[in-house]
């Protein structure tokens, strides 16, 4: 009887001493009497890196080097048509820009890509002052909000009123050759910062992400699920709705809209980036209808077990009606500057709102993700 | 039955045991401290965060800066002192109002093994924990005993069977027995776990253990009080505190759980163990077995010091009951939730999004709950009543203080309770400035719409 005992507790000691603090291990694996109670979140990481994050970034960074591109086309013959093809390439990078901007984890978060690539308002006093200087240093944080798509944006919608007056501008001159150097160094930095992310994920990250499939509080799918959520409050939400409807603030201001100098963009900005959002929920991989092993397909396997209900349809219920919602309204700068208080476009935050509770309370609840990790001890 | 009475408090064992549980207990309260310590949490929880959450009448408790360190190292000591039972009571007395003071700073951090750790010290000030082997007795003859009452060491024994006995009664209730919640949610999220994790994925394993966990927790003060089950009930002991150490984060509690549990065993352990003790500092125990016993006598400070006993049990009695005067179910509304042994019971998240609303203009604005709180207290302020309506009213003052008059400050909450999706939990429309938090009930707290039944 005491031996007995002595070997319970050696027992349990061993499986402790490997367990304490593990993380990786194994993967979640399948059952074998055939019912998958059980959800494999090493195949959902595959499918997030290898279907979607991974195809995302090609993608943008295409766009971008088409960006390169068109300005190179521009520099060399400055006409109307160059620059209106210019504007193109920066639109379809710019709108590339919002299918990868929610994957802040790894390269992308240890270089702060988002914030480099696409701080607004942009500061156009420092803009001016740096192209009329000519030395700048654009790794600089204090330089985020001069550089970017929304630099860009004001260099090629907000210094004239029409095309022919801005080929004129920047055809001859200090001030011409000068603005050209910038958006050159601006398409730069931001081909280099991609370069490098991309290249990270080709390379050794993608493994070092798929691999911590494990369910600790620093495993890949509880960390990213976290940045995923922060995405969609601080910068889809807040950053491009709830900051210019004056939510945090309680006024209204138009101006700190994403897209400033064309503001029709700013509302399918958003559609792109609540649709990357919905997309990667679903699983759905990169330009393609197929889907994967996704959040929903886990809150699925989860509800097999819980019979609970269905969480992911909630989910993309209200994401479909915060996207009808959105697309019913004007240009958002329009609604906020007409409308004081812009009751149709506060009535669609609230639908995109709605999703918040949804993901960070029910999701993450139904996963037993901790939200931003604690460090501390529980009962 | 007065004459038994006086009998039992007569009644003389070895001191040994309670010698024991006071030296393995001061080494865990060093290193409970030195874990704190190092793990950074005196910057991360109490130094960091810009506003604390008090308990209710105890709004003077606040972190004290870089004194605040001086508290802990103040701590560390008198848990030495415990330990080596240096002037004992002075070094229990201190340890416990440090430690309480520590846990009192920011409720946030509640955990009841801390509420645990707290009752303990308290009644450990009462009990001649120093009278056998220790630096007190040693040093002065006069107060060094080999035998002590029975009732002394019988009181730590209530109050571990109290908090075993509390928390399974706790678990009488349908989500934990006929839902394996939320043991359902938590233990799938483990699969990782070498040997077991596949086990932890079936559903019938959620059942057995929440069963197992409740008729554990039930059955195990009677299993370590009769002798016959004794070592059953401590290898069950070490089984389940091992066995939640590698399921949950739970720190230093399964430790001090197990080493206390000790105290129900015979005097000839723990002679063997202070046998062992004493060949490695080099004491030699011979000079504790003086035969003297130590006898209460009917001054007033000893029928005092019985009356605070009685006191303090009844109390431990009593007190988790005190939910029973609230309407409503009290895992939604936690009014008497916290100080009563609720251990695990609960996967309860939630979210609460704070309006600033100026009355006479009707402008609104939100509050970006990361401008003032951690992570972690945001996380516990969003589905607590209490952290709600305190929170709230630093809002108010905030604003106000920012120039903002006639504000009134509502909230958006929702909360998500043992796999039951988010419901909306506090009534939108009520200014949370104008309510004070007291221990009436909260009107303001919508109603939960499922039931729990049970205790």
């Amino acid at each position: 009887m005491k031996k007995y005992w002595y070997l319970t507790i050696a027992i349990f000691l061993v499986i402790w001493a490997c367990s304490s603090d593990g993380s990786g291990g194994d993967t979640g694996g399948t059952d074998d009497d055939g019912v998958p109670v059980t959800f494999d979140r090493g195949a959902m990481l595959v499918n997030w890196a290898d279907n979607i994050i991974i195809p995302s970034y090609k993608a943008f960074q295409s766009e971008l080097s088409n960006l390169n591109a068109a300005f190179e086309t521009f520099s060399a013959d400055k006409t109307v048509a160059n620059l209106e093809a210019l504007r193109t390439a920066w639109v379809n990078a710019y709108t590339a820009w919002q299918t990868v901007s929610m994957f802040e984890i790894g390269p992308a978060e240890s270089v702060g890509y988002r914030l480099n690539v696409n701080t607004y308002p942009t500061d156009i006093e420092v803009i001016e002052s740096n192209i009329s200087s000519g030395t700048y240093d654009l790794s600089l944080p204090s330089n985020r909000d001069t550089k970017g798509f929304p630099a860009l944006d004001y260099l090629l919608n907000g210094l004239e009123e029409n095309d022919t007056d801005l080929v004129a501008r920047w055809s001859s001159g200090t001030e011409a050759e000068n603005t050209l150097d910038y958006i050159a160094a601006l398409l730069t930095d931001m081909i280099t910062l991609t370069d490098g992310v991309v290249s990270e994920w080709e390379g050794t990250y993608r493994n070092t992400f798929v691999e911590n499939d494990g369910s600790s509080a620093t495993a890949s799918v509880d960390r990213y699920v976290n940045d995923y959520i922060f995405y969609f409050e601080k910068f889809l939400r807040a950053g491009k709705m709830g900051i210019p409807l004056g939510a945090f603030s309680g006024d209204q201001t138009p101006n700190t809209v994403e897209v400033l100098y064309k503001p029709e963009l700013s509302k399918s900005m958003f559609l792109e980036g609540l649709t990357a959002v919905q997309d990667f929920f679903n699983g759905k991989h990169f330009d393609s209808t197929t889907t994967g092993e996704s959040l929903a397909s886990y809150l699925n396997a989860l509800n097999t077990v819980k019979e609970g209900e269905d969480l992911s349809k909630r989910i993309n219920d209200q994401m479909d009606s915060a996207r009808d919602a959105v697309t019913g309204l004007g240009d958002f700068k329009t609604e906020i500057e007409t409308n004081n208080p812009a009751v149709d476009m506060f009535r669609a935050y609230d639908e995109v709102q709605k999703v918040v509770p949804l993901l960070k309370v029910d999701m993450v609840s139904a996963m037993s993700i901790s939200i931003d990790f604690v460090d501390a001890d529980g009962d | 039955m007065v004459l038994n009475l006086n009998k039992y408090l007569q009644k003389k064992v070895e001191a040994a045991p309670l010698a024991v549980f006071r030296i393995f207990f001061g080494i865990m309260m060093l290193g409970s401290i030195v874990r704190f310590w190092a793990n950074g949490w005196i910057e991360t929880l109490y130094l960091n965060p810009k506003f604390h959450f008090s308990y209710y009448g105890f709004e003077w408790v606040k972190p004290l800066g870089s004194i605040t360190y001086i508290i802990f190292i103040i701590c560390g000591l008198a848990s030495i002192g415990v330990a080596i039972g240096y002037k004992y009571r002075f070094s229990i007395l201190i340890f416990f109002l440090s430690f309480t003071y520590i846990e009192l700073m920011d409720k946030t951090t509640y955990l009841n093994h801390y509420y645990f750790i707290s009752a303990l010290s308290f009644l450990m000030f009462f009990l001649p924990a120093n009278a056998y082997f220790s630096w007190d007795a040693k040093k002065n003859y006069k107060v060094a005993f080999q035998r002590i009452p029975k009732w002394t060491i019988d009181c730590v024994k209530l109050m571990l069977g109290v908090v075993y006995f509390y928390a399974g009664v706790a678990k009488l209730n349908s989500d934990w027995l006929f839902k394996a919640m939320p043991l359902k949610i938590w233990l799938p999220s483990k699969f990782d776990i070498p040997f077991i994790g596949d086990l932890l994925t079936k559903e019938w394993v959620h059942y057995v253990l929440s069963w197992g966990g409740t008729i554990y927790d039930l059955m195990i003060p009677f299993l370590l009080l009769w002798s016959r089950t004794r070592y059953l009930g401590f290898a069950l002991v070490v089984f389940f505190h091992v066995l939640t150490r590698i399921l949950f984060p739970i720190g230093m509690f399964p430790y001090i759980m197990i080493v206390s549990a000790l105290i129900f065993f015979d005097d000839r352990l723990h002679h063997k163990i202070l046998r062992i003790i004493s060949n490695i500092i080099k004491v030699n125990k011979k000079i504790f077995d003086n035969g003297k016993a130590l006898v209460y006598g009917k001054n007033l400070v000893n029928q005092l010091n019985y009356g605070v006993l009685i006191l303090f049990f009844a109390i431990q009695l009593l007190f988790p009951w005190r939910y029973l005067l609230y309407p409503g179910e009290l895992f939604w509304t936690e009014e008497g939730y916290r100080f009563s042994w609720r251990v695990m019971l609960m996967e309860k998240s939630g979210y609460a999004q704070f309006k600033i609303v100026n009355k006479e203009t009707g402008k609104w604005f939100y509050v970006d709950n990361s401008d003032f709180l951690t992570p972690f207290q945001e996380k516990q302020m969003s589905f607590q009543p209490d952290f709600i309506v305190e929170y709230a009213h630093y809002l108010k003052q905030h604003f106000e203080k920012d120039g903002h008059q006639n504000i009134g400050i509502y909230v958006e909450c929702y909360v998500a309770l043992n796999g039951r999706l988010s419901q909306p939990y506090i009534d939108p429309n009520i200014d949370l400035g104008q309510e004070k938090d007291s221990f009436k009930h909260k009107t303001w707290i919508l109603p939960f719409k499922d039931e729990i039944k049970g205790i």
